[in-house]
């Protein structure tokens, strides 16, 4: 996994590209946890994201119930087996996705 | 059939991934039905892992077989008993701020495999899970 960070004004992108699992899940936390304070508008691109497990899945909801007390989260470019993950799990109703 | 032992690790994931990925290749699984296994592969193993031994430190027996395009694969381990499937599944229309983190691992494996079976036999959990390949 590796996450690109772009910060202008209170609107933060991190571009994630590889896997969401287990073992990299906790890296993406820490990014956002250390990056998202006086964040209002957080943007994550998955253009280049391709495989997500529970573990992310869990990452996303904590963030999503952060951003919903500072601000919005949006999820873009997401590729076609983790939008299945999303529906599955009933993320898509869950998370804004463009 | 082909069979890993391994120690029940988070780190031995990749390893364990690695292992499923190719047999799966071998038998011309569709890429696909590959990264449904793999996630299935990861939930299951990750859940021993983290909770099969506790604080201690054990193995897990991942076997892997095909018939007729049919993969199944079983996971066995000693440690505390421990019945996933009988876990609810989560509520998929509660808003995120109703929503629990986790307990989403095993919902995922049950929606990605055609089947999946558990029982405690000889001090042992084990689990097993099938799905078409191709």
């Amino acid at each position: 996994m590796q996450i690109t960070k772009n910060l202008e004004n209170e609107r933060l992108t991190l571009a994630v590209s590889g896997r969401i699992d287990t073992s990299t899940a906790p890296e993406l936390e820490s990014v956002i946890n250390n990056n998202a304070q006086n964040v209002k508008e957080l943007v994550i691109d998955l253009k280049d994201m391709d495989y997500i497990s529970s573990a992310g899945l869990r990452v996303l909801l904590k963030t999503q119930k952060l951003m919903n007390t500072q601000g919005s989260l949006l999820i873009k470019n997401v590729q076609s087996d983790v939008m299945e993950i999303f529906e599955m799990t009933g993320f898509v109703d869950i998370l804004t996705i463009e | 059939m082909k069979t890993l032992i391994i120690e029940a690790s988070n780190d031995n994931l990749y390893t364990v991934n690695e292992f499923i990925d190719s047999f799966l290749e071998n038998e011309g699984c569709s890429l696909k039905a590959q990264t449904q296994i793999d996630l299935c592969v990861e939930e299951i193993f990750v859940n021993i892992a983290n909770y099969a031994y506790g604080e201690g430190k054990g193995n897990a027996e991942i076997s892997v077989e095909n018939n007729d395009g049919k993969v199944t694969i079983t996971f066995t381990d000693s440690g505390i008993a421990y019945n996933p499937l009988e876990k609810s599944d989560p509520d998929t229309t509660l808003s995120a701020d109703e929503r629990q983190i986790g307990g989403l691992g095993i919902f995922l494996v049950k929606k990605n495999m055609d089947s999946v079976s558990y029982e405690y036999k000889d001090n042992k959990n084990i689990f097993s899970m099938t799905k078409q390949i191709k």
